[in-house]
Parts: C-alpha cells; sequence; structure tokens
C-alpha cells in the first residue's frame, strides 16, 4: 500500500472516531454542562454564568433530593433483600436438584422482562390500588423485585451450577449435613456471583421508572421519578444533577462487574 | 444418594424440596406478572357493560392508529440502525488491524450500556434541542449555519436516543459471539484476498446471526416498554403507544382502551419474536 493510501485511510478513521466520541460523549458533556450552568440561554453557546448554585440547592439536607435519594436507595435495599431472599433458593434448585420442567421454569423467571411492561403496570397499579398497596413503599418493592428475578434467578442458578460438585460431596462424605454443606461450602463458593446479581438488581431498582411511575405515584418519589419533574417542570439544572446521581453507580458498575461476575459464571447464566 | 434411603423415595424428595425452593420466585411472578396479564387481556375484551366485545379495540383503532403505525416505524427503524451500529463497532472490535483504532473503540462504546433510560433522555432532551450542544458544535466547525439549526426533538430524537442506549448492549454481545469464531477460517478469508469488510459480511455475520437476533428482539421489546423516553424526547403527537396507555389512565380511567393498545404491542412484540423464531427453524431446517 502507498504511503498516501495509507495515510488517508488513517486519516479517515481518525475522522470517524472523532465522530463516535462526540455521538457517544456529546450527550452527556451537554448533561454535564447544564449542572453547572447558572445562565444559559440562546444565542450563546456555553454557559453564560458558571456556578454550583443548583448543587446546593439539590444537596441541601431538607431538599426534595435528598428526600428522593433517600427512598431511592431504601426502595432498592429491600428489593434487594426479597429478590435474594426468593431466588438464593430458586437458583439452588434450579442448578442443583432434579427438577421437572426445569427450562419451563427458567423462562417464567424471564417473562416479565420479556413483554412490554407497560400494559402490565397500568393493571398492577390497578390490583394493587384495591390492595391499598399503591402509593407505599411495599407496592413498589415488590414491582421492582418481580422485575429484577431474572437476573437475581439466572445468575444465582448459574453461580451455583459453577461451584465444583467434589467439593460439596466431600464435605458430606466427612460427615457434614445437607444445610450445613450449603452454608458452609456452596453458599460462600458461589457468593460472589449472587453478590454480582444483588448489585444488578439493586440498579434496575436505583434506575427504574416505569413502574414506580404507575404504582408510587403520588406519594412515593424516587430519583428517576424527580428527574422526570423537574424536566418536565423546565429545571434542567436539578433534572441534570439527578441524572449524574443516577450515573455514578451505573458507571462504577460497568467498570467493577467484571471483578464480581467471572466468566466461568458468566458462560453458564441462562443455561 | 445418602444412606441407605430407597432410591426412588430419595428423588421424589428431592423434586418436592426442588418445587418448595423455587415455589415463592414463581408466585412473585404470577402474582405480579401472569395475573395482571390476565386482568389485561379480560379488561381488553370485556364491553363497559360486561361480557365479550372488541369495542376497546375499535376505538383504539380509531383514536391511536397513527401512533401504531408511529411506534412500529421507530421501534423497526431503530433496531435497524442500531444493527447497522453494532455490526460496524463489532467488526472493528473482531477485524480492525490498527491497535490505537481498535483499543480506542473498545474503551468508548460501552458507555452508555448501564446508563438508565431516563439518564439518556435527559441527555438527549439538550444535546439534540435547536440551541443544543450538537447544533452549536456544528455552527462553531463551521458545518451549519446559525439559522439552519433545527430541534431534533421528535421522532428523530427518540430514534437516536434508542439507538444511543442500544447499540453498546447489541455491540457487546455481537463481539462477543464473533471473538469465539474460528480465527483460521476468517484468516483463510483474508489470505484468499477478500476484503475485511467480506469476510465480515460473508464468513463472520452469518455465524454469529443467532446472537444478534437475539439481542434484537430483546432490544425490540426494550424499546417498546419505554415510557421515559418518548415522554421526555418527543412532543406530544404523534407519539407512541407507552405514552398513549400512560395517557388513557390518568386522564379517563379508560383501562379497556389502554387495554386494548396493550394487547395491540403484545402482538407488536410477538410479531418480531414469531420473525425471529422463523430464522432460527429455517437455520435448523437447513442442511
Amino acid at each position: 500500500m502507498s504511503r498516501v493510501a495509507s495515510l488517508l485511510r488513517a486519516s479517515l478513521a481518525g475522522v470517524l472516531l472523532a465522530a463516535f466520541a462526540f455521538a457517544l460523549i456529546g450527550p452527556l458533556a451537554n448533561l454535564a454542562l447544564w449542572s453547572v450552568a447558572e445562565r444559559w440561554y440562546t444565542p450563546y453557546k456555553l454557559p453564560v454564568t458558571y456556578g454550583t448554585r443548583y448543587w446546593e440547592q439539590v444537596f441541601r439536607p431538607t431538599g426534595d433530593a435528598m428526600a428522593s435519594l433517600a427512598t431511592s436507595v431504601s426502595i432498592a435495599v429491600l428489593t434487594v433483600v426479597v429478590a435474594l431472599a426468593l431466588s438464593v433458593p430458586a437458583g439452588y434448585a434450579l442448578a442443583r436438584l432434579r427438577l421437572p420442567v426445569r427450562s419451563l421454569f427458567m423462562i417464567v423467571f424471564l417473562l416479565p422482562q420479556a413483554f412490554p411492561s407497560v400494559a402490565i403496570y397500568i393493571n398492577v397499579a390497578r390490583i394493587f390500588y384495591g390492595l391499598g398497596i399503591n402509593g407505599t413503599v411495599l407496592g413498589v418493592v415488590l414491582v421492582h423485585a418481580a422485575h429484577g428475578l431474572v437476573y437475581s434467578v439466572w445468575i444465582a442458578a448459574a453461580a451455583f451450577a459453577a461451584v465444583d460438585r467434589d467439593l460439596e460431596l466431600a464435605a458430606r462424605n466427612i460427615g457434614a449435613s445437607p444445610l450445613r454443606t450449603f452454608f458452609t461450602v456452596t453458599l460462600p463458593l458461589a457468593a460472589p456471583g449472587v453478590i454480582a446479581s444483588g448489585i444488578f438488581v439493586f440498579l434496575e431498582s436505583l434506575d427504574e421508572f416505569t413502574g414506580t411511575f404507575f404504582v408510587g405515584v403520588p406519594q412515593v418519589t424516587t430519583l428517576p421519578l424527580l428527574l422526570y419533574n423537574a424536566a418536565m417542570g423546565g429545571n434542567y439544572q436539578v433534572a441534570s444533577i439527578t441524572a449524574l446521581i443516577l450515573l455514578v453507580p451505573s458507571v462504577l458498575f460497568m467498570l467493577f462487574i467484571e471483578r464480581f461476575l467471572r466468566a466461568d459464571v458468566l458462560a453458564k447464566v441462562g443455561a | 444418594m445418602a444412606s441407605g434411603t430407597p432410591r426412588h423415595i430419595m428423588s421424589l424428595s428431592q423434586r418436592q424440596l426442588a418445587l418448595l425452593l423455587i415455589a415463592p420466585g414463581l408466585a412473585l411472578v404470577a402474582a405480579l406478572f401472569l395475573y395482571p396479564l390476565c386482568f389485561s387481556l379480560v379488561s381488553a375484551f370485556t364491553a363497559p357493560e360486561g361480557g365479550f366485545s372488541l369495542q376497546a379495540f375499535g376505538k383504539a383503532f380509531e383514536l391511536y392508529s397513527g401512533d401504531i403505525l408511529f411506534t412500529i416505524v421507530i421501534v423497526v427503524s431503530s433496531c435497524a440502525l442500531t444493527a447497522l451500529a453494532a455490526i460496524a463497532i463489532a467488526g472493528t472490535l473482531t477485524l480492525g488491524e490498527n491497535p490505537w483504532v481498535v483499543g480506542t473503540l473498545r474503551a468508548l462504546y460501552r458507555w452508555p450500556l448501564f446508563i438508565p433510560f431516563i439518564v439518556a433522555a435527559q441527555c438527549m432532551r439538550t444535546f439534540l434541542a435547536k440551541n443544543g450542544l450538537m447544533n452549536n458544535t456544528f455552527v462553531s466547525l463551521g458545518l451549519l449555519e446559525p439559522l439552519q439549526a433545527v430541534s431534533y426533538l421528535d421522532w428523530r430524537g427518540i430514534i437516536i436516543t434508542f439507538v444511543w442506549k442500544q447499540t453498546p448492549f447489541v455491540a457487546l454481545l455481537l463481539a462477543g459471539a464473533l471473538a469465539s469464531l474460528d480465527r483460521a477460517t476468517l484468516e483463510a478469508g483474508r489470505n484468499l484476498g477478500a476484503s475485511r469488510l467480506r469476510v465480515l459480511i460473508e464468513l463472520a455475520l452469518p455465524q454469529a446471526m443467532p446472537t444478534l437476533l437475539v439481542a434484537l428482539v430483546l432490544s425490540f421489546v426494550t424499546m417498546l416498554s419505554v415510557l421515559s423516553v418518548p415522554m421526555m424526547v418527543a412532543g406530544s403527537q404523534p407519539t407512541m403507544l407507552t405514552v398513549d396507555m400512560a395517557f388513557r389512565i390518568n386522564a379517563y380511567g379508560d383501562y379497556a382502551t389502554a387495554n386494548a393498545l396493550g394487547v395491540i404491542t403484545y402482538l407488536i412484540s410477538a410479531g418480531a419474536a414469531i420473525l425471529y423464531l422463523r430464522h432460527g427453524m429455517a437455520k435448523e431446517g437447513a442442511p
């Protein structure tokens, strides 16, 4: 290949890569700019005055945002507790015990994610209204747990399947009861995968909007609902800062997921 | 099997134990998915005075046939563009020869993967506006006259947001599938003088097709379920069926029409699933 042609190729690749980076980073940069823009109007291409006034407003201990953050985190923690309480036994049964129609059960847990969910949530809201748990934390936790169950069950099943059976048999041979074997051998070995599934469920709950929109309103205001209200009310600064708060756990998760979800577990997900 | 218990009793009790362990999880899915699903079907097919009726569907088509079409067009074109972008990214990651380009791309493309839709929607709401960062950058670079700047906050905004958010997911799965292919076949193609593009399209992609289709079907259903993006990125008319359902409920408490629209979204996603299954069967039927 001649030098000119290869130079052309390299510069074309550079331009394409720059355009790609702009498309990817641009929207996030715009979000970050709005979070520190105290005044920004046309025809100015960049904020007219910068400042942290809105950050102070959001992080004021008595502000709406701190209350929403507390609501969001407590709902997410409760969701993880409910999801793990259901998925650890279910995952163990799917991975280790002889189960009739096993693949059907696997699909049942996938269903809530495989259907367009808005039509489901409006009816859940109606049922919850009849039960008097619409607009309560309990109602939102149940909706989030059902939604996150596919991740927690599938990942827990994969984590249990990846545990070496010989170690369990060795424990049984030296006289440990099945229950003791589970709690001292199987569960500790599967723990990284189970923790990863818990983190997945936590993030799903933290980011969930549609279910909370129908089941939680007007009493339960999570961060995504606060973001929505601020954005629709035209307060771009508060909306952008709330969005940035929601971004932090997502980005951390993306950077650290590989620590928790080992390749041998990942390969067994859904199997 | 432990000690002297007869085998068939042991396996029976193991089976019961397994069902006992899985039952609570199944109960939650039954209560919060299967029961509401039946509820939505019954409500969609029931007349106001009771009894079977297609009245709600008549109303849904009368009021929202434009939005049904709009939703299908948005979701199908978003999936097509997502597929193209994901193929370009995964192809470059697998067959790229410039380590600098591949490294940069690998570091960049995954960023939107775990970003919530509502955050993506807020990003795009500002980025794609008439005086958003995108138009401002184009004007500064001299690519656009200030007076030509238009807002993209309509159907184009929805598509751009969906593609931006879903491409990393599809590209991640596709790149994984491409990486596990037999390198020797691809190298042989290259040695016979095929360009990288041809190797990608004729040798690599057909083998990775099942993964690509699964990722696209999942993205298709996800796009049909998202409420925040059409509400925040685009104006009120025309809009997607998710927004119409929320409007029927919140403004009129009209569950019958909302559920009829819901059944229509099930049918649209069933259409995608059937296309996928038919491809799978055609594959299996081939020699």
